[in-house]
C-alpha cells in the first residue's frame, strides 16, 4: 500500500511537469526534498535527546507504575476475559500508560509482551481474541499527552510557540479513544450475533 | 474554549518536567545521570529515521513543485470544503494510518511550506500528534504471535481513526479558522 501511494506521487509528479513544459523542477525537487529530510532529521536528535533524557527519569522513579495502578480498574472493565491476576494486565497497563506518556518506544515492546500472554488465554491461535482486539483498538487510539516529536519539527521551522498544539492533540486523541472503546463494544456484540466464526 | 486548550498547551510541558524532577528526585532517582543516560538514544534515533524522511519528502516535493499537488487540492477541495478543511492535509490523512515515517515526512514538508503557526501548519501538527499507525500495529503486534485472521480490529482501528481524524479537523478550524 505505501509501494503504491509513494510510486503515484513520484510518477504523478513526473507525468505532470512533463506536461507542463518543466520537467527540469523534478530533479530540482528531489535534491532540495532530500536535504530537507536530513536537516529536519537533525533537528530532531535536539528534541529527542531531551525527551528521552526525561523518559528516562520518569521510568527510573517508578512513574510508568503510578500510572498502571491509576488505570487498573479501567482495565478489569475493558477486558472482562482476563484474570485478574494474569501477566498480561501488567503488560497491557504498562504499554498504555507508555502510550499516554509518548513513550513510544518503550510501548512497543510492552504491548508485544502483551500479545504473547493475550495469545496464551486464546483459544484458536491463528485468530484475534475480543481481548487482543480490544487492545489493539486502544493501542492505535491512545490519549496523548504530549506530542514531543511534532513539538520539534515546529520548533525547527520557527514556530512561535511549538507546544501549542498540546492542546488540539489532548483533545482529538481524547475523542478517539473514546470512539476506539465504543467501536470495540460494538464490534464485539455485532460478531458475537453472528455466531463469532465469521470474520 | 480557545483558552482553555492554550492554557493546557502552555501548562503541560513545564508542570509534566517539574512533576518528573521532583518525584525522581523524592524516589532517589539520580536525575542527572538518569537523563543523559536516556538522552543518549536521541541521535541513534533521529537518525534511524532519516531513511522515511528522505523518500517521502522527495516524492512529496516532486508532487509539489510539478503542479500535480495543485491539481489535487482543485479535485478534493469541494469535498474537504464541506468539513472546512484545508485540502492540502489529504495527503497525510492517507498516509498516517500506513506508515508513521512517511506520515512525520509530509507534516514536514507541509510545516516548512505553509510555516508552523499557519492553520494548515497547526492541522498537520494535531493530525501527526494524535493519530497512530494503525495497519502498521496491527502487523506487527498480531505478526509477532502468529494471527492471521483479526476479526474485527481493523474495523475498530480505522473508526478510531477516523474519529481522532475529524476531532483534530474540528477543534482545529474551531479555534484557529481566523489563520487561514
Amino acid at each position: 500500500m505505501v509501494n503504491y501511494i509513494w510510486l503515484g506521487m513520484i510518477l504523478m509528479g513526473v507525468v505532470t511537469a512533463a506536461w507542463n513544459g518543466q520537467i527540469e523542477v523534478v530533479t530540482k525537487a528531489a535534491l532540495e526534498g532530500a536535504q530537507t529530510a536530513v536537516t529536519t532529521a537533525f533537528s530532531l536528535i535536539a528534541i529527542m535527546a531531551f525527551w528521552l533524557g526525561i523518559m528516562k527519569i520518569a521510568e527510573e522513579a517508578g512513574l510508568v507504575r503510578v500510572l498502571a495502578f491509576l488505570v487498573r480498574p479501567l482495565i478489569r472493565l475493558l477486558f472482562p476475559s482476563v484474570p485478574r491476576d494474569h501477566p498480561a494486565v501488567g503488560a497491557i497497563v504498562m504499554n498504555l500508560s507508555a502510550n499516554m506518556l509518548g513513550l513510544g518506544n518503550a510501548a512497543t515492546p510492552m504491548g508485544l509482551i502483551a500479545m504473547n500472554e493475550l495469545q496464551k488465554l486464546n483459544s484458536r491461535p491463528d485468530t484475534a481474541s475480543e481481548a487482543m482486539c480490544t487492545f489493539l483498538a486502544l493501542n492505535t487510539a491512545c490519549i496523548t499527552v504530549i506530542p514531543s516529536t511534532i513539538i520539534g519539527i515546529r520548533a525547527f521551522y520557527g514556530s512561535a510557540d511549538p507546544a501549542m498544539v498540546v492542546g488540539t492533540t489532548l483533545f482529538a486523541t481524547t475523542c478517539g479513544m473514546a470512539a476506539a472503546i465504543l467501536a470495540d463494544q460494538f464490534f464485539r456484540r455485532l460478531y458475537r450475533l453472528r455466531g463469532g466464526g465469521l470474520c | 474554549m480557545l483558552e482553555a486548550v492554550s492554557t493546557v498547551s502552555k501548562w503541560a510541558i513545564p508542570v509534566f518536567l517539574a512533576l518528573v524532577l521532583v518525584i525522581g528526585t523524592l524516589r532517589r532517582v539520580e536525575v542527572f545521570e538518569s537523563f543523559v543516560a536516556g538522552a543518549e538514544q536521541g541521535f541513534g534515533l533521529a537518525v534511524k529515521i532519516i531513511p522515511f524522511l528522505v523518500a517521502m519528502i522527495v516524492a512529496i516535493s516532486i508532487f509539489r513543485a510539478s503542479g500535480a499537488m495543485d491539481i489535487l487540492v482543485t479535485v478534493v477541495s469541494p469535498v474537504f470544503n464541506l468539513i472546512g478543511a484545508p485540502a492540502e492535509v489529504l495527503p497525510h490523512a492517507v498516509m498516517r494510518p500506513l506508515s508513521g515515517g512517511a506520515a512525520l515526512g509530509i507534516a514536514s514538508e507541509l510545516i516548512k511550506e505553509h510555516g508552523p503557526d499557519s492553520l494548515i501548519g497547526i492541522l498537520v501538527s494535531t493530525m501527526q500528534g494524535s493519530t497512530d499507525t494503525t495497519f502498521y500495529i496491527l502487523t506487527l503486534y498480531f505478526g509477532s504471535v502468529g494471527i492471521r485472521k483479526y476479526r474485527y480490529a481493523i474495523a475498530s482501528g480505522l473508526t478510531a481513526d477516523l474519529t481522532t481524524l475529524f476531532a483534530s479537523i474540528f477543534i482545529v478550524t474551531l479555534l484557529y479558522a481566523h489563520l487561514s
